[in-house]
């Protein structure tokens, strides 16, 4: 979201040396002991891994390294290793378990906990979709299948509006704090840290400007940058391949300890950057929607669960026609319920949804609480009105409801909107949350400061039917077709 | 040389002319309406250098990991006279190509000239276009020559294919994956730029010689790896809009003469290299020469412009919107500066006729801001 306010606080940063920040409470869960990944991949190649620093420890990162990337059964056995240490990860989370009783619903349990994966900026999630696409396929005895199913599992949710079971530090940064710089300079960690934390006795635009240098600051990757390639990684893998094909392993183990330390002099500075940003990430307090959200996750997280222990298949290749269209669906109910839930929990938020008129505050200067209507059926109902004054440019939508965070059951549409001279007055209905003429709820008096904003659409609902009740003309199976195979092109 | 050429030489000064070629070319589309940069390219100019000069080294360096996958993408593809892309063509686009001449054109016996190349690849071209017999012929690395701003540009494309559905086709080969028949916007995008400069070329090489220049297909190919192994698919792609967009920048570029006429006397990005070729000309002067040229700064340049950083840094000194990139700047409508953009927000700055609007969303926001406390 990119408002006039935002626009604002953006100055105000550039003026200032410091960022500005773009919301009161923190809008995702962070949980005590996430996994932190910095993944490297070398350059040129799809996902060959590089290295990684891995784990839940600030200060003993798991470092993995592979000495020749191009080598299949070095990666094999780089795979194998973060498989050891993600799955355990995984494990970890499934020990207790909550009983979910839904209105209407079958009584399910779900975990209590579930894994959090963080990793530096989005082309890192791109990178741990393409590592698990890599791997997921794989017909090998050991657990990498498994690794690459879950890294699936985590890039796919973190295209989810809202989910927070894989994260980019980036992406949290960038949507709590303005800085003065462009949205490309803030895709770089070290420069958007400098903003944000700089180092005492300079402003954050200073350290911004020493944080771009790629010598001191390295990438925080997948991708390296190609001066240290050429003049320290190359040399150090060429060396490693020299050693082993002059047979000399006491020379391969002193070559490949070379690639590994210029490796992990990539990968430590980011590593650290990571904690450093998680630190100031969990200062902030965390906005009242997490809670269900994340509960959410969890959800998703015990399904997950289930169905590898079920012996399902992995992810397929592609989406066939229907779960792309379902999926696409879900993805824009979850963005949009997300910013509307955000609206309510975070008067910034409102605020800047007033600017384009999606949200509106104001005045009330007249009020008729005792308002009644009477329905189609006869029955005499409470329908109090209100009028507000406002001087936001308000979008009117017939259908849509909104909501005053200070009184989150009682819900009103717009009824009319009169311009004058010095503004513009809302007739509002309270359509909800009003109670009834024997005992009404009060509603806000005249000369009191209002604000609303839409009312968060609900969870679920399924608006496609499934995939087997799909007619094979509107991308369903075909007739006599078991499983629709994604083709190879 | 034309009185244009002498005037932009002039520009460059003692430097040798840094040559064009199809990636430069392409890179031009991006941020056309840049003066400075028009006239720094369309003369010639190191832009590298001389950002290095002025204090604001670029990093413009692929990484030789990349460039070695690249070549032995290449050399694969190329290997026994093409043998997998003739493979690829038949069964992709359902050629009848029983076998196919292989016609190296990257020297000409020990002679690698660029005019000669070019006047080699000339002529075989002709020949197989005009006698059409050469059906199934893959011109490997032809030199073409293309007019850019009054000067000559070499290309060097990876493969030109004769005939493939009786017309000429560019092959572009590359070596970014495409995974589940997916690939990465950005760099199909660059190739098909890249790719569209040489139809043009070939285009424009047979419209000299009185040939059809259509007999060039506007579909190129583009030969990349699957998944994560080195078999190659080909995709064809449509690269009319592309052809379109280099068309325009390469009208633009040859109308520099207005550029040039706007500058003021004795302007020039000369840097003045002693007899090892390294620069003296006074980084002040070389940057105040700089300046006297309006720049189009985005945040978007430093991927494509060596003098991105210097520009930036302009733009940060004057205070501008341009530093947050073009979407803020468009939201701002009309105010040019931070100063300008807070003074209107903040009442402190009186609204000129055109910002009446702006200036009104700005109070309100500002009015919401300072409501948060």
């Amino acid at each position: 979201m990119s408002g006039l306010l935002t626009v604002l606080e953006k100055m105000h940063a550039a003026r200032t040396g410091y960022a500005r920040p773009l919301r009161r409470f923190r809008h995702h869960h962070l949980v005590d002991e996430p996994l932190v990944i910095v993944p490297l991949k070398l350059a040129g190649e799809a996902a060959a891994p590089l290295g990684c620093a891995v784990g839940t420890d600030p200060d003993e990162p798991v470092l993995l390294t592979v000495p020749q990337p191009r080598n299949r059964d070095l990666q094999h056995a780089f795979f194998t290793d973060l498989a050891h240490v993600v799955l355990g990860y995984v494990a970890a989370r499934q020990g207790e378990t909550e009983e979910v009783v839904p209105r209407g619903g079958e009584p399910r349990l779900r975990y209590a906990d579930a894994p959090q994966i963080l990793v530096p900026n989005r082309p890192a999630l791109d990178h741990l979709g393409l590592t698990g696409r890599l791997t997921r396929f794989q017909e090998t005895e050991d657990d990498v299948p498994l690794l690459g199913r879950w890294l699936t599992f985590f890039a796919d949710r973190a295209e989810y509006p809202g989910s927070s079971l894989a994260l980019a530090l980036t992406d949290l940064l960038t949507a709590q704090w303005a800085t003065g710089q462009s949205d490309l300079e803030d895709a770089n960690l070290a420069m958007l840290l400098a903003w944000i934390c700089p180092p005492e006795g300079t402003t954050g635009a200073a350290a911004a400007q020493v944080a771009e240098n790629p010598l001191d600051f390295p990438p925080a990757g997948p991708a390296t940058d190609p001066d240290f390639d050429g003049l320290v990684l190359q040399p150090a893998v060429q060396g490693y391949d020299r050693a082993v094909d002059a047979g000399d392993p006491v020379a391969a183990a002193r070559a490949e300890a070379k690639v590994r330390e210029a490796v992990t002099s990539q990968l430590m500075p980011t590593w650290r950057l990571m904690w450093k940003g998680l630190r100031r990430l969990r200062e902030l307090p965390e906005a009242a929607g997490c809670e269900q959200r994340w509960a959410a996750d969890r959800d998703r997280f015990t399904r997950h669960v289930d169905r590898i222990a079920e012996g399902g298949p992995p992810q397929p290749r592609h989406d066939h026609a229907v779960a792309a269209a379902a999926r696409l669906a879900t993805l824009e109910r979850a963005q949009s319920r997300f910013e509307a839930q955000q609206a309510v929990d975070d008067p910034f938020v409102l605020a800047e949804l007033r600017t384009t008129g999606e949200a509106f505050g104001g005045t009330v200067v007249a009020g008729e609480p005792d308002r009644t209507e009477v329905t189609a059926k006869g029955r005499t109902v409470l329908r109090p009105r209100l009028t507000v004054r406002t001087e936001d440019p308000v979008r009117v939508d017939d259908d849509q409801a909104y909501v005053c965070p200070d009184r989150p059951k009682q819900n009103v549409r717009i009824r009319e909107i009169a311009e004058d001279e010095s503004g513009c007055l809302l007739v509002l209905d309270v359509v909800s949350g009003m109670g009834t003429v024997k005992k009404p709820v009060p509603i806000p008096e005249p000369g009191e400061t209002v604000r609303y904003t839409r009312v968060p659409p609900q969870w679920g609902g399924q608006d496609f039917p499934a995939p087997e009740e799909t007619p094979w003309t509107h991308g369903g199976p075909p007739p006599g077709s078991e499983e629709p195979q994604g083709a190879e092109q | 040389m034309d009185s244009l050429n002498t005037r932009l030489a002039a520009l460059r000064g003692g430097t040798s002319p840094v040559g064009f070629s199809a990636r430069t070319i392409a890179g031009l589309n991006e941020n056309p309406g840049c003066a400075r940069r028009a006239l720094l390219d369309a003369s010639g100019a190191d832009k590298d250098r001389i950002g290095a000069r002025v204090g604001f080294p670029g990093r413009f360096g692929q990484s030789p990991f990349a460039l070695a996958r690249g070549r032995v993408f290449e050399e694969q593809i190329k290997a026994n006279g093409a043998a997998q892309l003739l493979r690829l063509l038949r069964e992709k686009l359902g050629l009848t190509i029983e076998e196919a001449a292989y016609l190296p054109l990257e020297d000409v016996g020990d002679n690698t000239g660029r005019e000669l190349r070019a006047r080699h690849t000339t002529a075989q071209l002709l020949r197989a276009a005009r006698e059409g017999d050469d059906a199934g012929t893959l011109f490997d690395h032809p030199m073409l020559r293309l007019r850019v701003a009054g000067c000559t540009a070499y290309l060097e494309p990876d493969l030109v294919a004769f005939q493939v559905g009786g017309r000429f086709h560019v092959v572009e080969i590359k070596s970014f994956a495409v995974i589940d028949g997916q690939v990465d916007g950005e760099q199909v995008t660059a190739a098909a730029r890249q790719a569209a400069v040489y139809v043009l070329a070939l285009r424009e090489l047979l419209a000299d010689h009185g040939l059809d220049p259509e007999t060039v297909s506007h579909e190129v190919l583009l030969v990349t790896p699957a998944d994560f192994t080195n078999r190659p698919v080909v995709s064809l792609i449509d690269v009319r809009k592309q052809l379109a967009a280099v068309r325009r920048v390469l009208a633009r570029m040859s109308r520099v003469e207005t550029l040039l006429d706007a500058l003021p006397e004795g302007v020039s990005f000369d840097l003045a290299p002693d007899d090892d070729g390294d620069p003296t000309r006074d980084p002040a002067e070389l940057a105040a020469a700089l300046h006297q040229i309006p720049a189009r700064y985005r945040p978007g340049c430093r991927a494509h412009c060596e003098l991105a950083a210097f520009c930036r840094d302009e733009a940060r000194c004057a205070d501008s919107l341009d530093v947050f990139g073009p979407a803020v700047g468009g939201m701002l409508g009309g105010v040019d500066t931070v100063c300008a953009a807070l003074g209107l927000a903040e009442g402190t700055r009186a609204p000129a006729e055109d910002e009446a609007e702006i200036a009104r969303a700005l109070r309100h926001a500002e009015t919401l801001r300072s409501g948060l406390g």
